[in-house]
Protein backbone atom coordinates (compact mmCIF):
# COMPACT_ATOMS: atom_id res chain seq x y z
CA UNK A 1 0.00 0.00 0.00
CA UNK A 2 0.97 3.37 -0.55
CA UNK A 3 1.93 4.92 3.02
CA UNK A 4 2.19 1.61 4.79
CA UNK A 5 4.91 0.16 6.24
CA UNK A 6 8.69 1.66 5.55
CA UNK A 7 8.99 1.41 9.34
CA UNK A 8 12.45 3.92 8.73
CA UNK A 9 10.99 6.75 7.67
CA UNK A 10 8.02 6.78 9.48
CA UNK A 11 7.84 8.89 12.65
CA UNK A 12 5.30 6.18 14.47
CA UNK A 13 4.54 2.78 13.57
CA UNK A 14 2.12 -0.04 15.21
CA UNK A 15 2.51 -3.27 14.93
CA UNK A 16 -0.57 -6.04 16.24
CA UNK A 17 -0.52 -3.35 18.80
CA UNK A 18 -3.64 -4.13 21.78
CA UNK A 19 -4.46 -2.95 24.78
CA UNK A 20 -6.10 -4.98 27.32
CA UNK A 21 -7.85 -3.62 30.15
CA UNK A 22 -9.32 -5.46 33.37
CA UNK A 23 -9.43 -8.67 31.13
CA UNK A 24 -11.21 -6.87 27.98
CA UNK A 25 -9.60 -5.78 24.97
CA UNK A 26 -10.16 -1.89 24.44
CA UNK A 27 -8.50 -2.41 20.67
CA UNK A 28 -6.47 -5.31 18.88
CA UNK A 29 -4.49 -5.93 16.35
CA UNK A 30 -3.51 -2.19 15.22
CA UNK A 31 -1.50 -1.76 12.22
CA UNK A 32 -0.11 1.38 10.81
CA UNK A 33 2.39 4.01 10.74
CA UNK A 34 2.22 7.50 9.87
CA UNK A 35 5.04 9.12 7.97
CA UNK A 36 6.32 12.43 7.23
CA UNK A 37 3.56 14.80 5.40
CA UNK A 38 1.32 12.19 5.59
CA UNK A 39 -2.54 12.17 7.02
CA UNK A 40 -3.68 8.96 8.80
CA UNK A 41 -7.47 9.82 9.78
CA UNK A 42 -8.63 7.15 12.36
CA UNK A 43 -12.68 6.49 12.41
CA UNK A 44 -14.99 4.44 14.11
CA UNK A 45 -18.15 4.99 16.82
CA UNK A 46 -17.87 5.63 20.02
CA UNK A 47 -15.70 3.03 21.85
CA UNK A 48 -13.83 2.07 18.81
CA UNK A 49 -10.69 2.17 20.26
CA UNK A 50 -9.60 4.97 18.68
CA UNK A 51 -8.40 7.41 21.28
CA UNK A 52 -6.77 4.33 22.77
CA UNK A 53 -5.20 3.78 19.71
CA UNK A 54 -4.09 7.42 19.84
CA UNK A 55 -2.43 6.73 23.26
CA UNK A 56 -0.82 3.80 22.29
CA UNK A 57 0.95 5.96 19.33
CA UNK A 58 2.03 9.15 21.73
CA UNK A 59 3.53 6.33 24.48
CA UNK A 60 0.69 7.49 27.18
CA UNK A 61 -0.50 3.58 26.71
CA UNK A 62 1.84 0.68 26.54
CA UNK A 63 0.21 -1.73 24.21
CA UNK A 64 -0.32 -5.17 25.68
CA UNK A 65 0.52 -6.75 22.49
CA UNK A 66 2.27 -5.91 19.50
CA UNK A 67 4.71 -3.04 19.02
CA UNK A 68 4.83 0.66 18.81
CA UNK A 69 8.01 2.11 17.37
CA UNK A 70 8.24 6.03 17.32
CA UNK A 71 11.13 7.46 15.59
CA UNK A 72 14.17 8.55 18.20
CA UNK A 73 13.72 12.44 19.39
CA UNK A 74 10.13 12.02 18.10
CA UNK A 75 8.40 16.09 18.79
CA UNK A 76 4.83 15.42 19.32
CA UNK A 77 2.13 18.00 18.98
CA UNK A 78 -1.16 16.74 21.45
CA UNK A 79 -4.54 17.84 21.15
CA UNK A 80 -6.10 15.27 23.61
CA UNK A 81 -10.13 14.59 23.43
CA UNK A 82 -10.67 16.14 26.79
CA UNK A 83 -9.29 18.70 28.49
CA UNK A 84 -10.75 20.37 31.32
CA UNK A 85 -9.03 23.13 32.86
CA UNK A 86 -9.95 23.73 36.79
CA UNK A 87 -10.74 27.16 37.01
CA UNK A 88 -9.13 27.57 40.44
CA UNK A 89 -5.87 27.59 37.62
CA UNK A 90 -5.47 31.01 36.33
CA UNK A 91 -4.14 30.48 32.45
CA UNK A 92 -4.55 32.92 29.45
CA UNK A 93 -4.60 31.31 25.76
CA UNK A 94 -0.85 32.77 25.26
CA UNK A 95 0.35 30.75 28.80
CA UNK A 96 -1.17 27.77 27.69
CA UNK A 97 0.42 27.86 24.45
CA UNK A 98 3.73 27.50 26.25
CA UNK A 99 2.64 24.83 28.36
CA UNK A 100 4.92 22.22 27.64
CA UNK A 101 7.98 24.10 25.99
CA UNK A 102 8.92 27.77 25.88
CA UNK A 103 8.47 28.52 22.08
CA UNK A 104 9.12 32.09 20.46
CA UNK A 105 7.15 34.78 20.31
CA UNK A 106 6.78 34.64 16.71
CA UNK A 107 6.03 31.43 16.37
CA UNK A 108 3.17 31.88 19.06
CA UNK A 109 1.78 34.48 17.71
CA UNK A 110 1.68 32.55 13.62
CA UNK A 111 -0.26 29.25 15.42
CA UNK A 112 -3.14 31.61 17.44
CA UNK A 113 -3.52 33.69 14.11
CA UNK A 114 -3.42 30.44 11.96
CA UNK A 115 -6.54 29.32 13.65
CA UNK A 116 -8.11 32.25 14.22
CA UNK A 117 -7.54 32.94 17.84
CA UNK A 118 -5.03 35.77 17.99
CA UNK A 119 -7.91 38.61 19.49
CA UNK A 120 -7.60 36.15 22.55
CA UNK A 121 -4.32 35.62 23.10
CA UNK A 122 -4.96 37.57 26.54
CA UNK A 123 -8.08 36.08 27.47
CA UNK A 124 -8.34 33.01 30.07
CA UNK A 125 -8.92 30.36 28.66
CA UNK A 126 -12.33 29.49 31.26
CA UNK A 127 -13.88 32.54 29.13
CA UNK A 128 -13.45 30.81 25.79
CA UNK A 129 -16.17 28.99 24.21
CA UNK A 130 -15.99 25.44 23.32
CA UNK A 131 -14.99 26.13 19.46
CA UNK A 132 -12.72 28.81 20.73
CA UNK A 133 -10.65 26.82 23.29
CA UNK A 134 -10.39 23.90 20.46
CA UNK A 135 -8.70 26.36 18.01
CA UNK A 136 -6.24 27.71 20.87
CA UNK A 137 -5.40 23.91 21.62
CA UNK A 138 -4.95 23.32 18.24
CA UNK A 139 -2.62 26.65 17.94
CA UNK A 140 -0.55 25.56 20.88
CA UNK A 141 -0.03 21.98 19.45
CA UNK A 142 0.88 23.53 15.92
CA UNK A 143 3.24 26.09 17.16
CA UNK A 144 5.69 23.42 18.73
CA UNK A 145 6.29 22.63 14.88
CA UNK A 146 5.86 19.09 15.95
CA UNK A 147 7.25 16.10 13.72
CA UNK A 148 3.75 14.34 14.31
CA UNK A 149 0.66 15.77 15.36
CA UNK A 150 -1.67 13.91 17.12
CA UNK A 151 -5.31 15.26 16.94
CA UNK A 152 -7.80 13.46 19.27
CA UNK A 153 -11.67 15.10 17.67
CA UNK A 154 -10.13 18.73 17.09
CA UNK A 155 -13.47 19.87 15.39
CA UNK A 156 -15.80 19.10 18.50
CA UNK A 157 -17.51 22.05 19.46
CA UNK A 158 -16.68 24.16 16.42
CA UNK A 159 -19.64 25.09 14.50
CA UNK A 160 -20.12 23.25 10.86
CA UNK A 161 -18.31 26.22 8.76
CA UNK A 162 -15.82 26.45 11.41
CA UNK A 163 -15.37 22.79 11.19
CA UNK A 164 -14.88 23.00 7.13
CA UNK A 165 -12.23 25.49 7.60
CA UNK A 166 -10.21 23.74 10.40
CA UNK A 167 -9.86 21.13 8.19
CA UNK A 168 -8.59 23.13 5.65
CA UNK A 169 -6.07 24.44 8.14
CA UNK A 170 -4.88 20.97 9.14
CA UNK A 171 -3.82 20.00 5.41
CA UNK A 172 -2.27 23.33 5.00
CA UNK A 173 0.04 22.68 8.51
CA UNK A 174 0.63 19.20 6.62
CA UNK A 175 2.05 20.83 3.66
CA UNK A 176 3.54 24.02 5.55
CA UNK A 177 5.24 22.19 8.37
CA UNK A 178 5.32 18.75 6.68
CA UNK A 179 4.84 17.12 9.38
CA UNK A 180 2.71 13.44 9.62
CA UNK A 181 -0.95 14.15 11.41
CA UNK A 182 -2.75 11.75 13.03
CA UNK A 183 -6.63 12.41 12.88
CA UNK A 184 -9.51 10.79 14.80
CA UNK A 185 -13.16 11.78 13.82
CA UNK A 186 -16.05 10.19 15.61
CA UNK A 187 -17.98 11.45 12.05
CA UNK A 188 -18.38 8.73 9.89
CA UNK A 189 -19.41 11.00 7.12
CA UNK A 190 -17.35 13.79 6.95
CA UNK A 191 -13.56 13.13 6.97
CA UNK A 192 -11.06 15.11 4.95
CA UNK A 193 -10.73 14.65 1.75
CA UNK A 194 -6.85 14.96 1.96
CA UNK A 195 -6.18 12.37 4.15
CA UNK A 196 -4.08 9.92 2.50
CA UNK A 197 -5.65 6.97 4.89
CA UNK A 198 -9.09 6.35 6.96
CA UNK A 199 -8.44 3.48 8.92
CA UNK A 200 -11.99 2.40 10.44
CA UNK A 201 -12.05 1.05 13.58
CA UNK A 202 -14.11 -1.04 15.84
CA UNK A 203 -12.10 -2.51 18.43
CA UNK A 204 -9.84 -4.00 15.39
CA UNK A 205 -8.85 -2.54 12.52
CA UNK A 206 -12.10 -2.78 10.20
CA UNK A 207 -10.70 -1.14 6.91
CA UNK A 208 -8.70 1.31 5.66
CA UNK A 209 -8.32 3.15 2.56
CA UNK A 210 -7.54 6.57 0.34
CA UNK A 211 -11.15 8.44 0.45
CA UNK A 212 -11.00 10.56 -2.44
CA UNK A 213 -14.87 11.01 -2.44
CA UNK A 214 -16.06 14.27 -2.01
CA UNK A 215 -20.15 14.76 -2.45
CA UNK A 216 -21.28 16.16 -5.39
CA UNK A 217 -24.59 16.64 -4.05
CA UNK A 218 -26.14 20.34 -4.07
CA UNK A 219 -26.41 20.60 -0.09
CA UNK A 220 -23.04 20.10 0.41
CA UNK A 221 -22.26 23.24 -1.43
CA UNK A 222 -24.98 25.19 -0.50
CA UNK A 223 -23.87 24.16 3.49
CA UNK A 224 -20.52 25.15 2.85
CA UNK A 225 -20.01 26.90 -0.25
CA UNK A 226 -17.37 26.32 -2.83
CA UNK A 227 -14.43 26.87 -0.47
CA UNK A 228 -15.79 24.72 2.67
CA UNK A 229 -16.44 21.65 0.06
CA UNK A 230 -13.39 21.43 -1.00
CA UNK A 231 -11.97 20.56 1.94
CA UNK A 232 -14.93 17.82 2.81
CA UNK A 233 -15.04 14.65 1.49
CA UNK A 234 -18.08 12.25 1.84
CA UNK A 235 -16.88 9.06 2.77
CA UNK A 236 -19.68 6.67 1.78
CA UNK A 237 -19.07 3.88 3.91
CA UNK A 238 -20.96 0.54 4.31
CA UNK A 239 -20.59 -2.69 6.08
CA UNK A 240 -21.35 -6.26 4.75
CA UNK A 241 -20.56 -7.30 8.61
CA UNK A 242 -22.12 -6.58 11.93
CA UNK A 243 -19.85 -6.72 15.31
CA UNK A 244 -21.70 -9.07 17.81
CA UNK A 245 -21.98 -7.82 21.40
CA UNK A 246 -19.21 -10.76 22.15
CA UNK A 247 -16.79 -8.77 19.60
CA UNK A 248 -17.15 -11.46 16.88
CA UNK A 249 -17.82 -10.82 13.86
CA UNK A 250 -21.44 -11.82 11.85
CA UNK A 251 -20.78 -11.41 8.09
CA UNK A 252 -23.73 -11.03 5.27
CA UNK A 253 -22.78 -14.36 4.29
CA UNK A 254 -23.81 -16.07 7.71
CA UNK A 255 -20.37 -16.99 8.46
CA UNK A 256 -19.10 -15.77 12.37
CA UNK A 257 -15.61 -15.04 12.17
CA UNK A 258 -13.47 -13.21 15.43
CA UNK A 259 -12.40 -10.50 12.86
CA UNK A 260 -13.35 -8.79 9.94
CA UNK A 261 -10.04 -9.19 8.17
CA UNK A 262 -10.21 -8.95 4.46
CA UNK A 263 -9.92 -12.47 3.91
CA UNK A 264 -12.66 -13.49 6.30
CA UNK A 265 -14.97 -12.53 3.23
CA UNK A 266 -15.50 -8.78 4.73
CA UNK A 267 -15.94 -5.80 1.70
CA UNK A 268 -17.24 -2.77 0.84
CA UNK A 269 -20.27 -2.00 -0.70
CA UNK A 270 -19.58 1.26 -2.86
CA UNK A 271 -21.86 1.52 -5.80
CA UNK A 272 -20.29 -0.83 -7.63
CA UNK A 273 -21.50 -4.23 -8.42
CA UNK A 274 -20.32 -7.40 -10.03
CA UNK A 275 -16.37 -7.32 -8.79
CA UNK A 276 -14.93 -9.39 -7.07
CA UNK A 277 -14.13 -8.49 -3.34
CA UNK A 278 -12.25 -11.13 -1.85
CA UNK A 279 -9.32 -10.39 -3.15
CA UNK A 280 -8.53 -7.26 -3.34
CA UNK A 281 -6.25 -4.61 -1.61
CA UNK A 282 -8.17 -1.95 0.54
CA UNK A 283 -6.17 0.95 0.08
CA UNK A 284 -5.73 0.56 -3.63
CA UNK A 285 -10.42 -0.19 -3.83
CA UNK A 286 -11.50 2.53 -1.71
CA UNK A 287 -9.49 5.14 -4.33
CA UNK A 288 -10.75 3.40 -7.47
CA UNK A 289 -14.57 3.82 -6.51
CA UNK A 290 -14.60 6.97 -4.13
CA UNK A 291 -16.39 9.19 -6.58
CA UNK A 292 -15.12 12.47 -7.83
CA UNK A 293 -13.11 15.12 -5.90
CA UNK A 294 -15.07 18.62 -6.16
CA UNK A 295 -12.89 21.76 -6.72
CA UNK B 1 12.48 48.40 79.37
CA UNK B 2 14.35 45.01 79.15
CA UNK B 3 10.53 43.64 78.93
CA UNK B 4 9.96 44.77 75.79
CA UNK B 5 13.68 44.21 74.45
CA UNK B 6 12.43 40.27 75.24
CA UNK B 7 9.28 40.59 73.71
CA UNK B 8 10.71 42.29 70.53
CA UNK B 9 12.93 38.96 70.21
CA UNK B 10 10.53 35.73 70.55
CA UNK B 11 7.94 38.27 68.47
CA UNK B 12 10.89 38.48 65.96
CA UNK B 13 11.50 34.88 65.51
CA UNK B 14 8.61 34.22 65.60
CA UNK B 15 7.63 36.39 62.53
CA UNK B 16 10.40 35.07 60.65
CA UNK B 17 9.69 31.37 60.74
CA UNK B 18 5.51 32.67 59.98
CA UNK B 19 7.01 34.36 56.97
CA UNK B 20 9.65 31.53 56.07
CA UNK B 21 6.85 29.86 56.06
CA UNK B 22 4.22 31.76 54.28
CA UNK B 23 6.92 32.19 50.84
CA UNK B 24 6.92 28.70 50.76
CA UNK B 25 3.20 27.55 51.08
CA UNK B 26 2.14 30.06 48.52
CA UNK B 27 3.59 28.45 45.15
CA UNK B 28 2.50 24.96 47.09
CA UNK B 29 -0.45 25.83 48.07
CA UNK B 30 -1.88 26.92 44.58
CA UNK B 31 -0.83 23.26 43.05
CA UNK B 32 -2.82 21.54 46.32
CA UNK B 33 -5.90 23.86 44.95
CA UNK B 34 -5.39 23.08 40.97
CA UNK B 35 -4.81 19.60 41.39
CA UNK B 36 -7.62 19.02 44.15
CA UNK B 37 -4.76 17.71 46.90
CA UNK B 38 -6.56 18.91 49.71
CA UNK B 39 -7.41 16.29 51.57
CA UNK B 40 -4.07 14.74 50.69
CA UNK B 41 -2.10 18.22 52.41
CA UNK B 42 -4.56 17.43 55.52
CA UNK B 43 -3.80 13.15 55.18
CA UNK B 44 0.00 14.15 55.15
CA UNK B 45 -0.35 16.76 58.15
CA UNK B 46 -2.14 14.08 60.34
CA UNK B 47 0.79 11.45 59.67
CA UNK B 48 2.92 14.19 61.45
CA UNK B 49 1.43 12.98 64.83
CA UNK B 50 3.35 10.20 63.83
CA UNK B 51 6.47 11.38 62.64
CA UNK B 52 6.30 13.36 66.21
CA UNK B 53 5.69 10.60 68.25
CA UNK B 54 8.77 8.62 66.65
CA UNK B 55 11.09 11.65 66.48
CA UNK B 56 10.44 11.36 70.55
CA UNK B 57 11.32 7.39 70.47
CA UNK B 58 14.17 7.99 68.68
CA UNK B 59 15.45 11.16 69.93
CA UNK B 60 15.56 12.68 66.17
CA UNK B 61 15.27 15.45 64.58
CA UNK B 62 11.39 16.63 64.93
CA UNK B 63 11.45 17.94 61.18
CA UNK B 64 13.51 15.22 59.43
CA UNK B 65 11.06 12.78 60.92
CA UNK B 66 7.79 14.36 60.32
CA UNK B 67 8.94 14.12 56.41
CA UNK B 68 9.97 10.64 56.66
CA UNK B 69 6.42 10.30 57.90
CA UNK B 70 4.57 12.25 55.33
CA UNK B 71 6.87 11.22 52.57
CA UNK B 72 6.37 7.49 53.07
CA UNK B 73 2.73 7.90 53.43
CA UNK B 74 2.71 9.79 49.82
CA UNK B 75 4.78 6.64 49.18
CA UNK B 76 2.23 4.38 50.44
CA UNK B 77 -0.80 6.32 48.58
CA UNK B 78 0.58 5.63 45.32
CA UNK B 79 1.48 2.03 46.04
CA UNK B 80 -2.03 2.19 46.95
CA UNK B 81 -3.68 3.76 44.35
CA UNK B 82 -2.27 1.30 41.71
CA UNK B 83 -4.03 -1.39 43.54
CA UNK B 84 -6.86 0.35 42.64
CA UNK B 85 -8.87 -1.60 45.02
CA UNK B 86 -10.28 1.52 46.74
CA UNK B 87 -11.24 5.03 45.80
CA UNK B 88 -8.44 7.96 46.75
CA UNK B 89 -10.43 9.49 48.94
CA UNK B 90 -11.05 6.76 50.79
CA UNK B 91 -7.22 5.41 51.36
CA UNK B 92 -6.12 8.55 52.22
CA UNK B 93 -9.37 8.54 54.83
CA UNK B 94 -7.68 4.88 55.98
CA UNK B 95 -3.85 6.73 55.96
CA UNK B 96 -4.66 9.74 57.45
CA UNK B 97 -6.75 8.76 60.49
CA UNK B 98 -4.33 5.16 60.96
CA UNK B 99 -1.09 7.19 61.20
CA UNK B 100 -3.01 9.67 63.41
CA UNK B 101 -4.05 7.01 65.92
CA UNK B 102 -0.77 5.45 66.16
CA UNK B 103 0.62 8.29 66.44
CA UNK B 104 -1.13 8.71 69.86
CA UNK B 105 -0.91 5.37 70.96
CA UNK B 106 2.69 5.83 70.65
CA UNK B 107 3.24 9.11 72.37
CA UNK B 108 1.26 6.77 75.21
CA UNK B 109 4.19 4.31 75.39
CA UNK B 110 6.19 7.71 75.95
CA UNK B 111 6.20 7.79 79.63
CA UNK B 112 9.55 9.55 80.46
CA UNK B 113 8.74 12.50 77.97
CA UNK B 114 6.39 15.15 78.52
CA UNK B 115 3.66 14.96 75.59
CA UNK B 116 2.42 18.45 75.21
CA UNK B 117 -0.43 17.72 72.04
CA UNK B 118 -1.88 20.97 72.12
CA UNK B 119 1.64 22.00 70.73
CA UNK B 120 1.63 19.72 68.09
CA UNK B 121 -2.25 20.35 67.26
CA UNK B 122 -1.63 23.57 66.69
CA UNK B 123 1.89 24.69 66.42
CA UNK B 124 4.08 26.89 69.00
CA UNK B 125 5.17 29.93 66.92
CA UNK B 126 6.50 31.51 70.12
CA UNK B 127 8.45 28.81 71.12
CA UNK B 128 10.66 28.75 67.96
CA UNK B 129 14.35 29.03 68.57
CA UNK B 130 17.12 30.19 66.00
CA UNK B 131 17.74 26.75 64.94
CA UNK B 132 13.95 26.44 63.93
CA UNK B 133 14.54 29.47 61.73
CA UNK B 134 16.85 27.65 59.89
CA UNK B 135 15.47 24.84 59.58
CA UNK B 136 12.34 26.63 58.06
CA UNK B 137 14.19 29.39 55.46
CA UNK B 138 16.54 26.36 54.42
CA UNK B 139 14.21 24.51 53.81
CA UNK B 140 11.80 26.88 52.56
CA UNK B 141 14.67 28.24 50.04
CA UNK B 142 15.30 24.26 49.17
CA UNK B 143 11.26 23.69 48.42
CA UNK B 144 11.19 26.89 46.13
CA UNK B 145 14.55 26.05 44.31
CA UNK B 146 13.17 22.57 43.53
CA UNK B 147 9.54 23.83 42.15
CA UNK B 148 11.11 26.25 40.03
CA UNK B 149 13.19 23.79 38.68
CA UNK B 150 10.48 21.62 38.24
CA UNK B 151 7.90 24.37 37.48
CA UNK B 152 7.22 24.03 33.77
CA UNK B 153 6.47 19.83 33.82
CA UNK B 154 4.21 20.42 37.15
CA UNK B 155 2.08 23.15 35.74
CA UNK B 156 1.64 20.87 32.51
CA UNK B 157 1.10 17.73 34.62
CA UNK B 158 -1.25 19.79 36.30
CA UNK B 159 -3.10 20.94 33.19
CA UNK B 160 -3.43 17.18 32.15
CA UNK B 161 -0.59 14.25 32.65
CA UNK B 162 -1.56 13.20 29.18
CA UNK B 163 -0.99 15.80 27.31
CA UNK B 164 2.22 16.72 29.25
CA UNK B 165 3.52 12.66 28.68
CA UNK B 166 2.48 12.96 25.05
CA UNK B 167 5.19 16.07 24.89
CA UNK B 168 7.70 14.19 26.35
CA UNK B 169 7.27 14.80 29.41
CA UNK B 170 7.11 12.54 32.70
CA UNK B 171 3.96 13.23 34.83
CA UNK B 172 4.12 10.56 37.19
CA UNK B 173 7.82 11.59 38.11
CA UNK B 174 6.68 15.42 38.60
CA UNK B 175 3.84 14.28 40.83
CA UNK B 176 6.08 12.25 42.80
CA UNK B 177 8.75 14.90 43.08
CA UNK B 178 5.68 17.54 44.35
CA UNK B 179 4.49 15.25 46.95
CA UNK B 180 7.68 14.91 48.22
CA UNK B 181 8.25 18.81 48.49
CA UNK B 182 4.63 18.71 49.92
CA UNK B 183 6.02 16.52 52.76
CA UNK B 184 9.27 18.77 53.51
CA UNK B 185 6.62 21.92 53.48
CA UNK B 186 4.62 20.15 56.16
CA UNK B 187 7.62 19.49 58.29
CA UNK B 188 9.43 22.59 58.54
CA UNK B 189 5.29 23.84 58.96
CA UNK B 190 4.31 21.74 62.07
CA UNK B 191 6.23 24.09 64.44
CA UNK B 192 4.42 27.35 63.32
CA UNK B 193 0.77 26.24 63.18
CA UNK B 194 0.98 22.91 64.20
CA UNK B 195 -0.86 19.85 62.49
CA UNK B 196 -4.39 20.51 62.32
CA UNK B 197 -3.75 23.97 60.64
CA UNK B 198 -1.16 23.32 57.87
CA UNK B 199 -3.28 22.44 55.37
CA UNK B 200 -4.92 25.75 55.72
CA UNK B 201 -1.39 27.87 55.48
CA UNK B 202 -1.24 26.22 52.09
CA UNK B 203 -4.73 26.25 50.55
CA UNK B 204 -6.38 29.86 52.28
CA UNK B 205 -3.96 32.46 51.23
CA UNK B 206 -3.73 30.41 47.63
CA UNK B 207 -7.31 30.52 47.38
CA UNK B 208 -7.52 34.43 47.97
CA UNK B 209 -4.73 35.06 45.35
CA UNK B 210 -7.11 33.15 42.34
CA UNK B 211 -8.80 36.40 42.16
CA UNK B 212 -6.13 38.67 41.75
CA UNK B 213 -4.28 36.44 38.80
CA UNK B 214 -4.51 36.18 35.76
CA UNK B 215 -1.82 32.93 35.39
CA UNK B 216 -0.37 30.53 37.68
CA UNK B 217 2.87 32.32 38.09
CA UNK B 218 1.28 35.51 39.38
CA UNK B 219 -1.33 33.51 41.47
CA UNK B 220 1.80 31.67 43.31
CA UNK B 221 3.74 34.84 44.55
CA UNK B 222 0.37 36.83 45.20
CA UNK B 223 -0.68 33.62 47.63
CA UNK B 224 2.91 34.22 49.52
CA UNK B 225 1.98 37.70 49.76
CA UNK B 226 -1.08 37.48 51.34
CA UNK B 227 0.43 34.56 53.57
CA UNK B 228 2.44 36.46 54.56
CA UNK B 229 0.27 39.47 55.44
CA UNK B 230 -1.76 36.75 57.13
CA UNK B 231 1.41 36.03 59.23
CA UNK B 232 2.29 39.91 60.32
CA UNK B 233 -1.45 40.39 60.99
CA UNK B 234 -2.51 36.94 62.86
CA UNK B 235 1.21 37.60 64.83
CA UNK B 236 0.13 41.09 66.02
CA UNK B 237 -3.76 40.01 66.60
CA UNK B 238 -2.50 37.74 69.18
CA UNK B 239 -0.36 40.12 70.51
CA UNK B 240 -2.63 42.81 70.81
CA UNK B 241 -5.79 40.09 72.38
CA UNK B 242 -3.57 37.66 73.47
CA UNK B 243 -4.82 34.78 71.29
CA UNK B 244 -2.90 31.76 70.22
CA UNK B 245 -0.93 32.49 67.44
CA UNK B 246 -1.58 29.71 64.80
CA UNK B 247 -5.08 30.05 65.18
CA UNK B 248 -4.89 34.01 64.86
CA UNK B 249 -2.74 33.52 61.84
CA UNK B 250 -5.22 31.26 60.00
CA UNK B 251 -8.13 33.76 61.07
CA UNK B 252 -6.27 36.67 59.13
CA UNK B 253 -5.83 34.48 56.42
CA UNK B 254 -9.32 33.87 56.21
CA UNK B 255 -10.27 37.22 56.43
CA UNK B 256 -8.35 37.83 53.56
CA UNK B 257 -10.03 35.37 51.79
CA UNK B 258 -13.36 36.74 52.75
CA UNK B 259 -12.00 40.48 51.52
CA UNK B 260 -11.12 39.03 48.42
CA UNK B 261 -14.74 37.63 47.47
CA UNK B 262 -16.10 40.92 48.27
CA UNK B 263 -17.01 42.54 44.68
CA UNK B 264 -14.74 45.37 44.60
CA UNK B 265 -11.78 43.41 45.28
CA UNK B 266 -12.26 41.46 42.07
CA UNK B 267 -10.08 42.56 39.73
CA UNK B 268 -11.19 43.89 36.47
CA UNK B 269 -10.32 41.39 33.68
CA UNK B 270 -9.57 43.44 30.71
CA UNK B 271 -9.30 40.77 28.55
CA UNK B 272 -13.01 39.72 29.11
CA UNK B 273 -14.66 38.89 26.22
CA UNK B 274 -17.74 40.92 26.10
CA UNK B 275 -21.12 38.76 25.60
CA UNK B 276 -21.11 39.98 21.67
CA UNK B 277 -17.42 38.91 21.21
CA UNK B 278 -18.14 35.36 21.43
CA UNK B 279 -19.82 32.10 20.33
CA UNK B 280 -21.96 33.06 17.24
CA UNK B 281 -20.00 36.19 15.97
CA UNK B 282 -16.89 34.14 15.90
CA UNK B 283 -18.21 32.21 13.03
CA UNK B 284 -15.90 32.03 9.68
CA UNK B 285 -13.12 34.29 11.80
CA UNK B 286 -10.61 32.15 10.39
CA UNK B 287 -8.60 33.16 6.94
Amino acid sequence: MLHQGDGAEALVTLRGAGVLRGGRWLVRGVDFSVSPGEIVTLIGPNGSGKSTTAKMATGVLKPSEGDVLRRAGLRVGYVPQKLAIDWTMPLTVERLMTLTGALPARDVDAALEATGVAHMKKAEVHHLSGGEFQRALLARAIARKPDLLVLDEPVQGVDYAGEALLYELIARIRREIGCGILLISHDLHIVMAEADTVICLNGHVCCRGTPKAVSESSEYRNLFGARGSAAIAFYDHHHDHEHLPDGRVLHADGSVTDHCHPDDGHHHDHDHHGHDHHNHDHGHEHGKHAGHRHA
Amino acid sequence: MRGIAMLDDFFVRALLAGLGLALVAGPLGCFVIWRRMAYFGDTMAHSALLGVALSLLFKVNLTVSVFVVAAVVSLALLALQRRGALSTDALLGILSHSTLAIGLVLAAFLTWVRFDLMTYLFGDILAVGPTDIVMIWGGGILVLLALAKLWRPLIAATVNPELAEAEGMQPERTRLYFMLLLALVIAIAIKVVGILLVTAMLIIPAAAARRFSNSPEVMAVVASLLGMVAVVGGLFGSLRFDTPSGPSIVVAALIIFLVSLLPFAQRKTIDQPGPGNRGESRRGGIS
